[in-house]
Formats: C-alpha cells, sequence, structure tokens
C-alpha cells in the first residue's frame, strides 16, 4: 500500500449452513440436482403457505457464535427485508431484524482480535442464469431458502493480507464445527467487502464502497489490493466520490460500479408476522456447549503441550478437524507423537497432495500405519526402509506392516556378529579411503558407513553399524 | 400526517405498482387518512411497556432437520407462465 495511507476494511460471509433441509421448509438442502427439484410450496412463495423454522440452523449459529466468543441474544426477531428480484419468489427474504442471534464476537488472525458484530440467520435466494438464452433469463429455486449465517465482521482489517488471513481462518473454523461444507466453488461461503482508505493518523473514516462477488480466497486479495489503489488515487487528485456498490470483475482484474437504484435499496424491513419471535434459553446454550467439539485454538494449545510440537506443527496438523483427528488416532497407535506428527506432515501429506484427496479417502487406517511407526521405534526396520518400501507397500494393500516386513525380508540385520563381519570386510576392501581417515580426513567416515550400508542392502541398523566402526578404527 | 404526491409515486416504485395519473390523488388521500389513524396511537401513554413485535409472545417453533421430498420439477413449474429448461422464464434481467 502506499506510504501515508491505510485502508479499513470489514467482510461480511455469507455461510450456508450444512444441515440436510432447508431453512422454513423441509425440501433437501443439495447443491446441484435437477433445476427446481427440490421446492415445495413454502420456498416457491405458493400463497397460503407457511415457514416453519429448523432448529438444527439454530443450534448452527449457536455453536458458531460460542466459537467466537459472541453473545447468544435471548430473543432475536425476524423481519422482512423487502425487494424484487426474479430469484425471490415471495418478494422478500426473511432475515434477522435489529437483534441478531449472535452479536459482539472476535475471532483471531495472528494475534490481533478482529471483532464480528453479529451473525445472523436469513434464508438463500433462488439462482439466476443469464447465459440459457439472448431473450430471456432462467430462475432455479432448489436454493432458495437453504439457511445462511451472515457473518458481519468490524472495520478492524488494514490491508488485503489481512482480509485474506481472516477469511482464511473463518473458513477453517466452520468447517472445523461442521456447520459448512466451505466450497467457495459450489457458492456455500461467500464473501463481501466494505473498504475505504485515509490518511495515516486520521480517525475518520473514508467513504466507504462495498465490493461484490469475491468468491475465491485469491479473488478477496486482488479486488482489495485493486480498490485500495483505486481510492487512493482518488484522494490524491481530490476527487470526491460517492458511497457505492462495486463488483469485482476476476477476468479484467478490476472493480466496477454496480448501477444502484437509490429507490431499490429502501427495504421497509418489519417483523415477520409468520414467524414469532426466536427465543434461546441460556439451558439451550448450554447444552449446545456441551456438546462441541474442542475448538482449533484449544486443540492446537493441548498439541503443543501433550506431544511436545511446535506452533507450526500443530497449526499444520489442525487444517482440517479429518486430519486432526487421523493424527490424535495415529499418535496413540505409534505411541509417539512426534513420529506420528512427522509423518502427518511427511509422507502421508505428500501421498495426499500427490493424489489430490483428503486424509478421508486415503483407505489406510491409522492403526495400520501406528503399526510401521512402532517397527520404527522398536528398530526392527530403519526409517527409509519404512518410508520407501514399507509404507508404499502397506497403501496398496499388501497387508500388514509385520506381515510385509517378513515378506520382503526387510527387517534390520541387528546381529552384532554379522555387522562385525559386514564393517571388516567394507574396511579391507577400500584400505586406501582407511587410511586417509586415520590420518585426519573425517569426511570418508561417511564414504565408508555409505559403502556397509549398501553392502547390508539397507537393512543393517545404522546405530550399530556406527558403534562397530568406531570400535574397529579405536582398535585398528 | 399528509402523505405528498411524491410518496405515493416513491411507494408505487418500490412495490413495482403502475398508477395512472388519476389514481395517484385518491391514492394520495386513502394513505394519508391510513397513515393518521395510525398516528393516533401515538397519543397513548405507553411509559414502561416493552415493544413486541408479535400479538402473543408464543416461543417460535422449531422442526426437526428431516428433508421430506416436495413437489416434482413438473409440478413445480405447472403454474409458471413461462418455463423453459426446466426453468422459471423471466424476462431478461442483466
Amino acid at each position: 500500500m502506499k506510504p501515508g495511507f491505510e485502508a479499513v476494511i470489514g467482510l461480511e460471509v455469507h455461510v450456508q449452513l450444512l444441515t440436510r433441509s432447508k431453512m422454513f421448509c423441509a425440501c433437501r438442502n443439495e447443491y446441484g440436482g435437477k433445476p427446481n427439484s427440490h421446492t415445495c410450496p413454502v420456498c416457491l412463495a405458493l400463497p397460503g403457505a407457511l415457514p416453519v423454522m429448523n432448529g438444527e440452523a439454530v443450534r448452527m449459529a449457536i455453536a458458531f457464535g460460542l466459537a467466537v466468543h459472541g453473545e447468544i441474544r435471548e430473543a432475536s426477531p425476524f423481519y422482512r427485508k423487502q425487494y424484487f428480484y426474479p430469484d425471490l419468489p415471495k418478494g422478500y427474504q426473511i432475515t434477522q431484524g435489529p437483534v441478531a442471534i449472535v452479536e459482539e464476537g472476535w475471532l483471531e488472525i495472528s494475534g490481533k482480535k478482529v471483532r464480528i458484530e453479529r451473525a445472523h440467520l436469513e434464508e438463500d435466494s433462488g439462482k439466476s442464469s443469464h447465459e440459457l438464452s439472448e431473450t430471456s433469463s432462467h430462475v432455479d429455486l432448489n436454493r432458495a431458502g437453504v439457511p445462511l449465517l451472515e457473518i458481519v465482521g468490524g472495520p478492524d482489517l488494514r490491508s488485503p493480507q489481512e482480509a485474506y488471513d481472516y477469511l482464511k481462518t473463518m473458513h477453517h473454523l466452520v468447517t472445523y464445527l461442521g456447520i459448512c461444507d466451505g466450497n467457495m466453488e459450489e457458492g456455500s461461503l461467500r464473501c463481501d467487502a466494505n473498504v475505504s482508505v485515509r490518511r495515516e493518523g486520521e480517525s475518520a473514516f473514508g467513504t466507504r464502497v462495498e465490493v461484490k462477488n469475491l468468491n475465491s480466497f485469491r479473488n478477496v486479495k486482488l479486488a482489495l489490493e485493486y480498490e485500495i489503489e483505486r481510492q487512493i488515487e482518488l484522494v490524491e487528485r481530490g476527487e470526491a466520490f460517492g458511497q457505492e456498490t462495486r463488483g469485482w470483475d476476476a477476468d479484467k482484474g478490476e472493480t466496477r460500479s454496480q448501477r444502484s437504484k437509490e429507490a431499490a435499496m429502501d427495504y421497509r424491513y418489519f417483523p415477520e408476522p409468520d414467524l414469532p419471535t426466536l427465543r434461546v434459553t441460556p439451558e439451550e446454550i448450554e447444552a449446545v456447549r456441551a456438546s462441541m467439539l474442542e475448538l482449533p485454538e484449544a486443540r492446537r494449545a493441548r498439541f503443543i503441550e501433550t506431544f511436545g510440537l511446535t506452533d507450526y506443527e500443530a497449526g499444520m496438523l489442525l487444517q482440517s478437524r479429518a486430519f486432526a483427528d487421523y493424527f490424535e488416532a495415529l499418535a496413540q497407535a505409534s505411541g509417539s507423537g512426534k513420529q506420528a506428527c512427522n509423518w502427518m506432515l511427511g509422507e502421508l501429506s505428500r501421498t495426499l497432495n500427490g493424489r489430490n484427496i483428503g486424509i478421508e479417502a486415503l483407505g489406510l487406517h491409522p492403526e495400520a500405519l501406528g503399526e510401521l511407526i512402532r517397527l520404527v521405534e522398536a528398530r526392527t526396520i530403519n526409517l527409509n526402509t519404512a518410508k520407501e518400501s514399507v509404507f508404499p507397500a502397506l497403501l496398496a494393500g499388501e497387508g500388514s506392516a509385520a506381515q510385509i516386513v517378513e515378506a520382503k525380508g526387510l527387517a534390520q540385520v541387528s546381529d552384532l556378529g554379522a555387522i562385525q563381519a559386514l564393517v571388516e570386510g567394507v574396511l579391507a576392501a577400500h584400505p586406501e579411503q582407511l587410511a586417509q581417515l586415520k590420518g585426519g580426513n573425517v569426511k570418508l567416515r561417511g564414504f565408508l558407513v555409505g559403502q556397509i550400508m549398501k553392502q547390508g542392502k539397507g537393512k543393517v541398523n545404522p546405530q550399530l553399524v556406527n558403534e562397530v566402526l568406531d570400535a574397529s578404527l579405536a582398535h585398528g | 400526517m399528509e402523505v405528498t404526491r411524491e410518496d405515493v409515486q416513491r411507494c408505487a416504485l418500490l412495490t413495482h405498482l403502475s398508477l395512472g395519473e388519476e389514481e395517484i390523488e385518491p391514492m394520495r388521500r386513502a394513505m394519508t387518512q391510513l397513515l393518521s389513524h395510525a398516528k393516533s396511537l401515538d397519543a397513548l401513554d405507553l411509559e414502561g411497556i416493552e415493544a413486541t413485535t408479535h400479538g402473543q409472545d408464543l416461543p417460535l417453533p422449531r422442526r426437526g432437520d428431516e428433508p421430506r421430498e416436495g413437489l416434482s420439477q413438473t409440478e413445480a413449474l405447472e403454474n409458471a407462465p413461462a418455463q423453459e429448461h426446466g426453468h422459471f422464464q423471466v424476462p431478461k434481467v442483466l
């Protein structure tokens, strides 16, 4: 950012809740499917149909509120927000008004607390397509009435990078809580940004612009970078600009003003007469709290404390709940948190990345991998053999780790006599190198160890090789 | 509580109603009357009375998260004035 300027950014994140049915009717909450195949009189807004609240959406909103240290409001009524658009069949959206179910929470990003002003429940609209024909638009109402949690962040972010980090953290949290699948391509998590710039040291906010259509992490950063630059230029030229809504065009890499008919911005909110006020009791909040899984922050601290991992390692293990769960099962099965972590972040991650799949799809039970780690810890095989020979065979389903070691004859040679013979043989075959080593060229030690390991076909216990070699050198 | 011609026109715009020139004045008078009547409530002393959004203070009923089959695509589109490719067909909006 240009020196002397500061950006003020607040994000609004729309999270589609991962319920099985819609918010106010029992239609399937499912992405895709034949157009208009998940509808009923309620979400089609047929006359006389009445909404009935999905209890699971309320539970998810409370869980989110607790996870962001928010206040869960005892009473939060629904309102009608009125506007005309073909994908909104009722002519109004059911949303929440002045009081939201969740208020005054915060999310921590790299040590900084970002306020969450509110998170409220509302219903999604249908989907309009404009590409199916030249002359008309087409509406699919499968998405109409899908439960949304709109999360309004405070104007606490100061750079596109912070906005990016905030969205990443939010994405991680809602997927971890299991309240959203986080699929941004399918629109399960969507983001708009409010952004203004001001000269450093100023306390008043500059003119705020809302940027819409930021539907990937990368676009959030790019759009904000562009928009901040644009606003700074206007301020420097002394050009006044008004509050407006702009859309991000990812192809052109620019934000463009979206014509807003001012009159259309009057939503004429009023309390939804078809739904009594949503009420949540302290007992219900406590029940949700009790049923919640350990949250990422707490789990991270416990990983560091219990398994002696670094902050970085713990963070990597928490990339998803499934990954962290697998790690815990593996730590248990292998008896070593540290080794389990090394495998998770090493061989396992490489395999998952190579196949472009999540840990759930790997089809390798933590118990099976735990057995392999135990074999290494017990020095039955060395780490290289484990990684290069046994692990691939394990993935290929060739049996248990012990069976593979047995079948392939991979067990480490720990027989002192055998190793002694091997060491002597190699030393005898390399008299020149031996003489140089004795003369002080210590680099040749590595060469000789390498020769010994090679002769032993990688199966000899490296620690014993070193011990025997030391003894031979001392005596000879 | 005097409603102006402009108020009427603005409301018509927001509600997508097309009012003929001759309809504006009667509508303006009707709206003035309606709002004046509601305004008379302001005379009541409501000190200490909590604002409510509904007549009855019942808790919001909630249902279990059980999906049920709804309408088929054919049924959903049955009453649409126009349909195409399994969609509701509407005038071009973009």
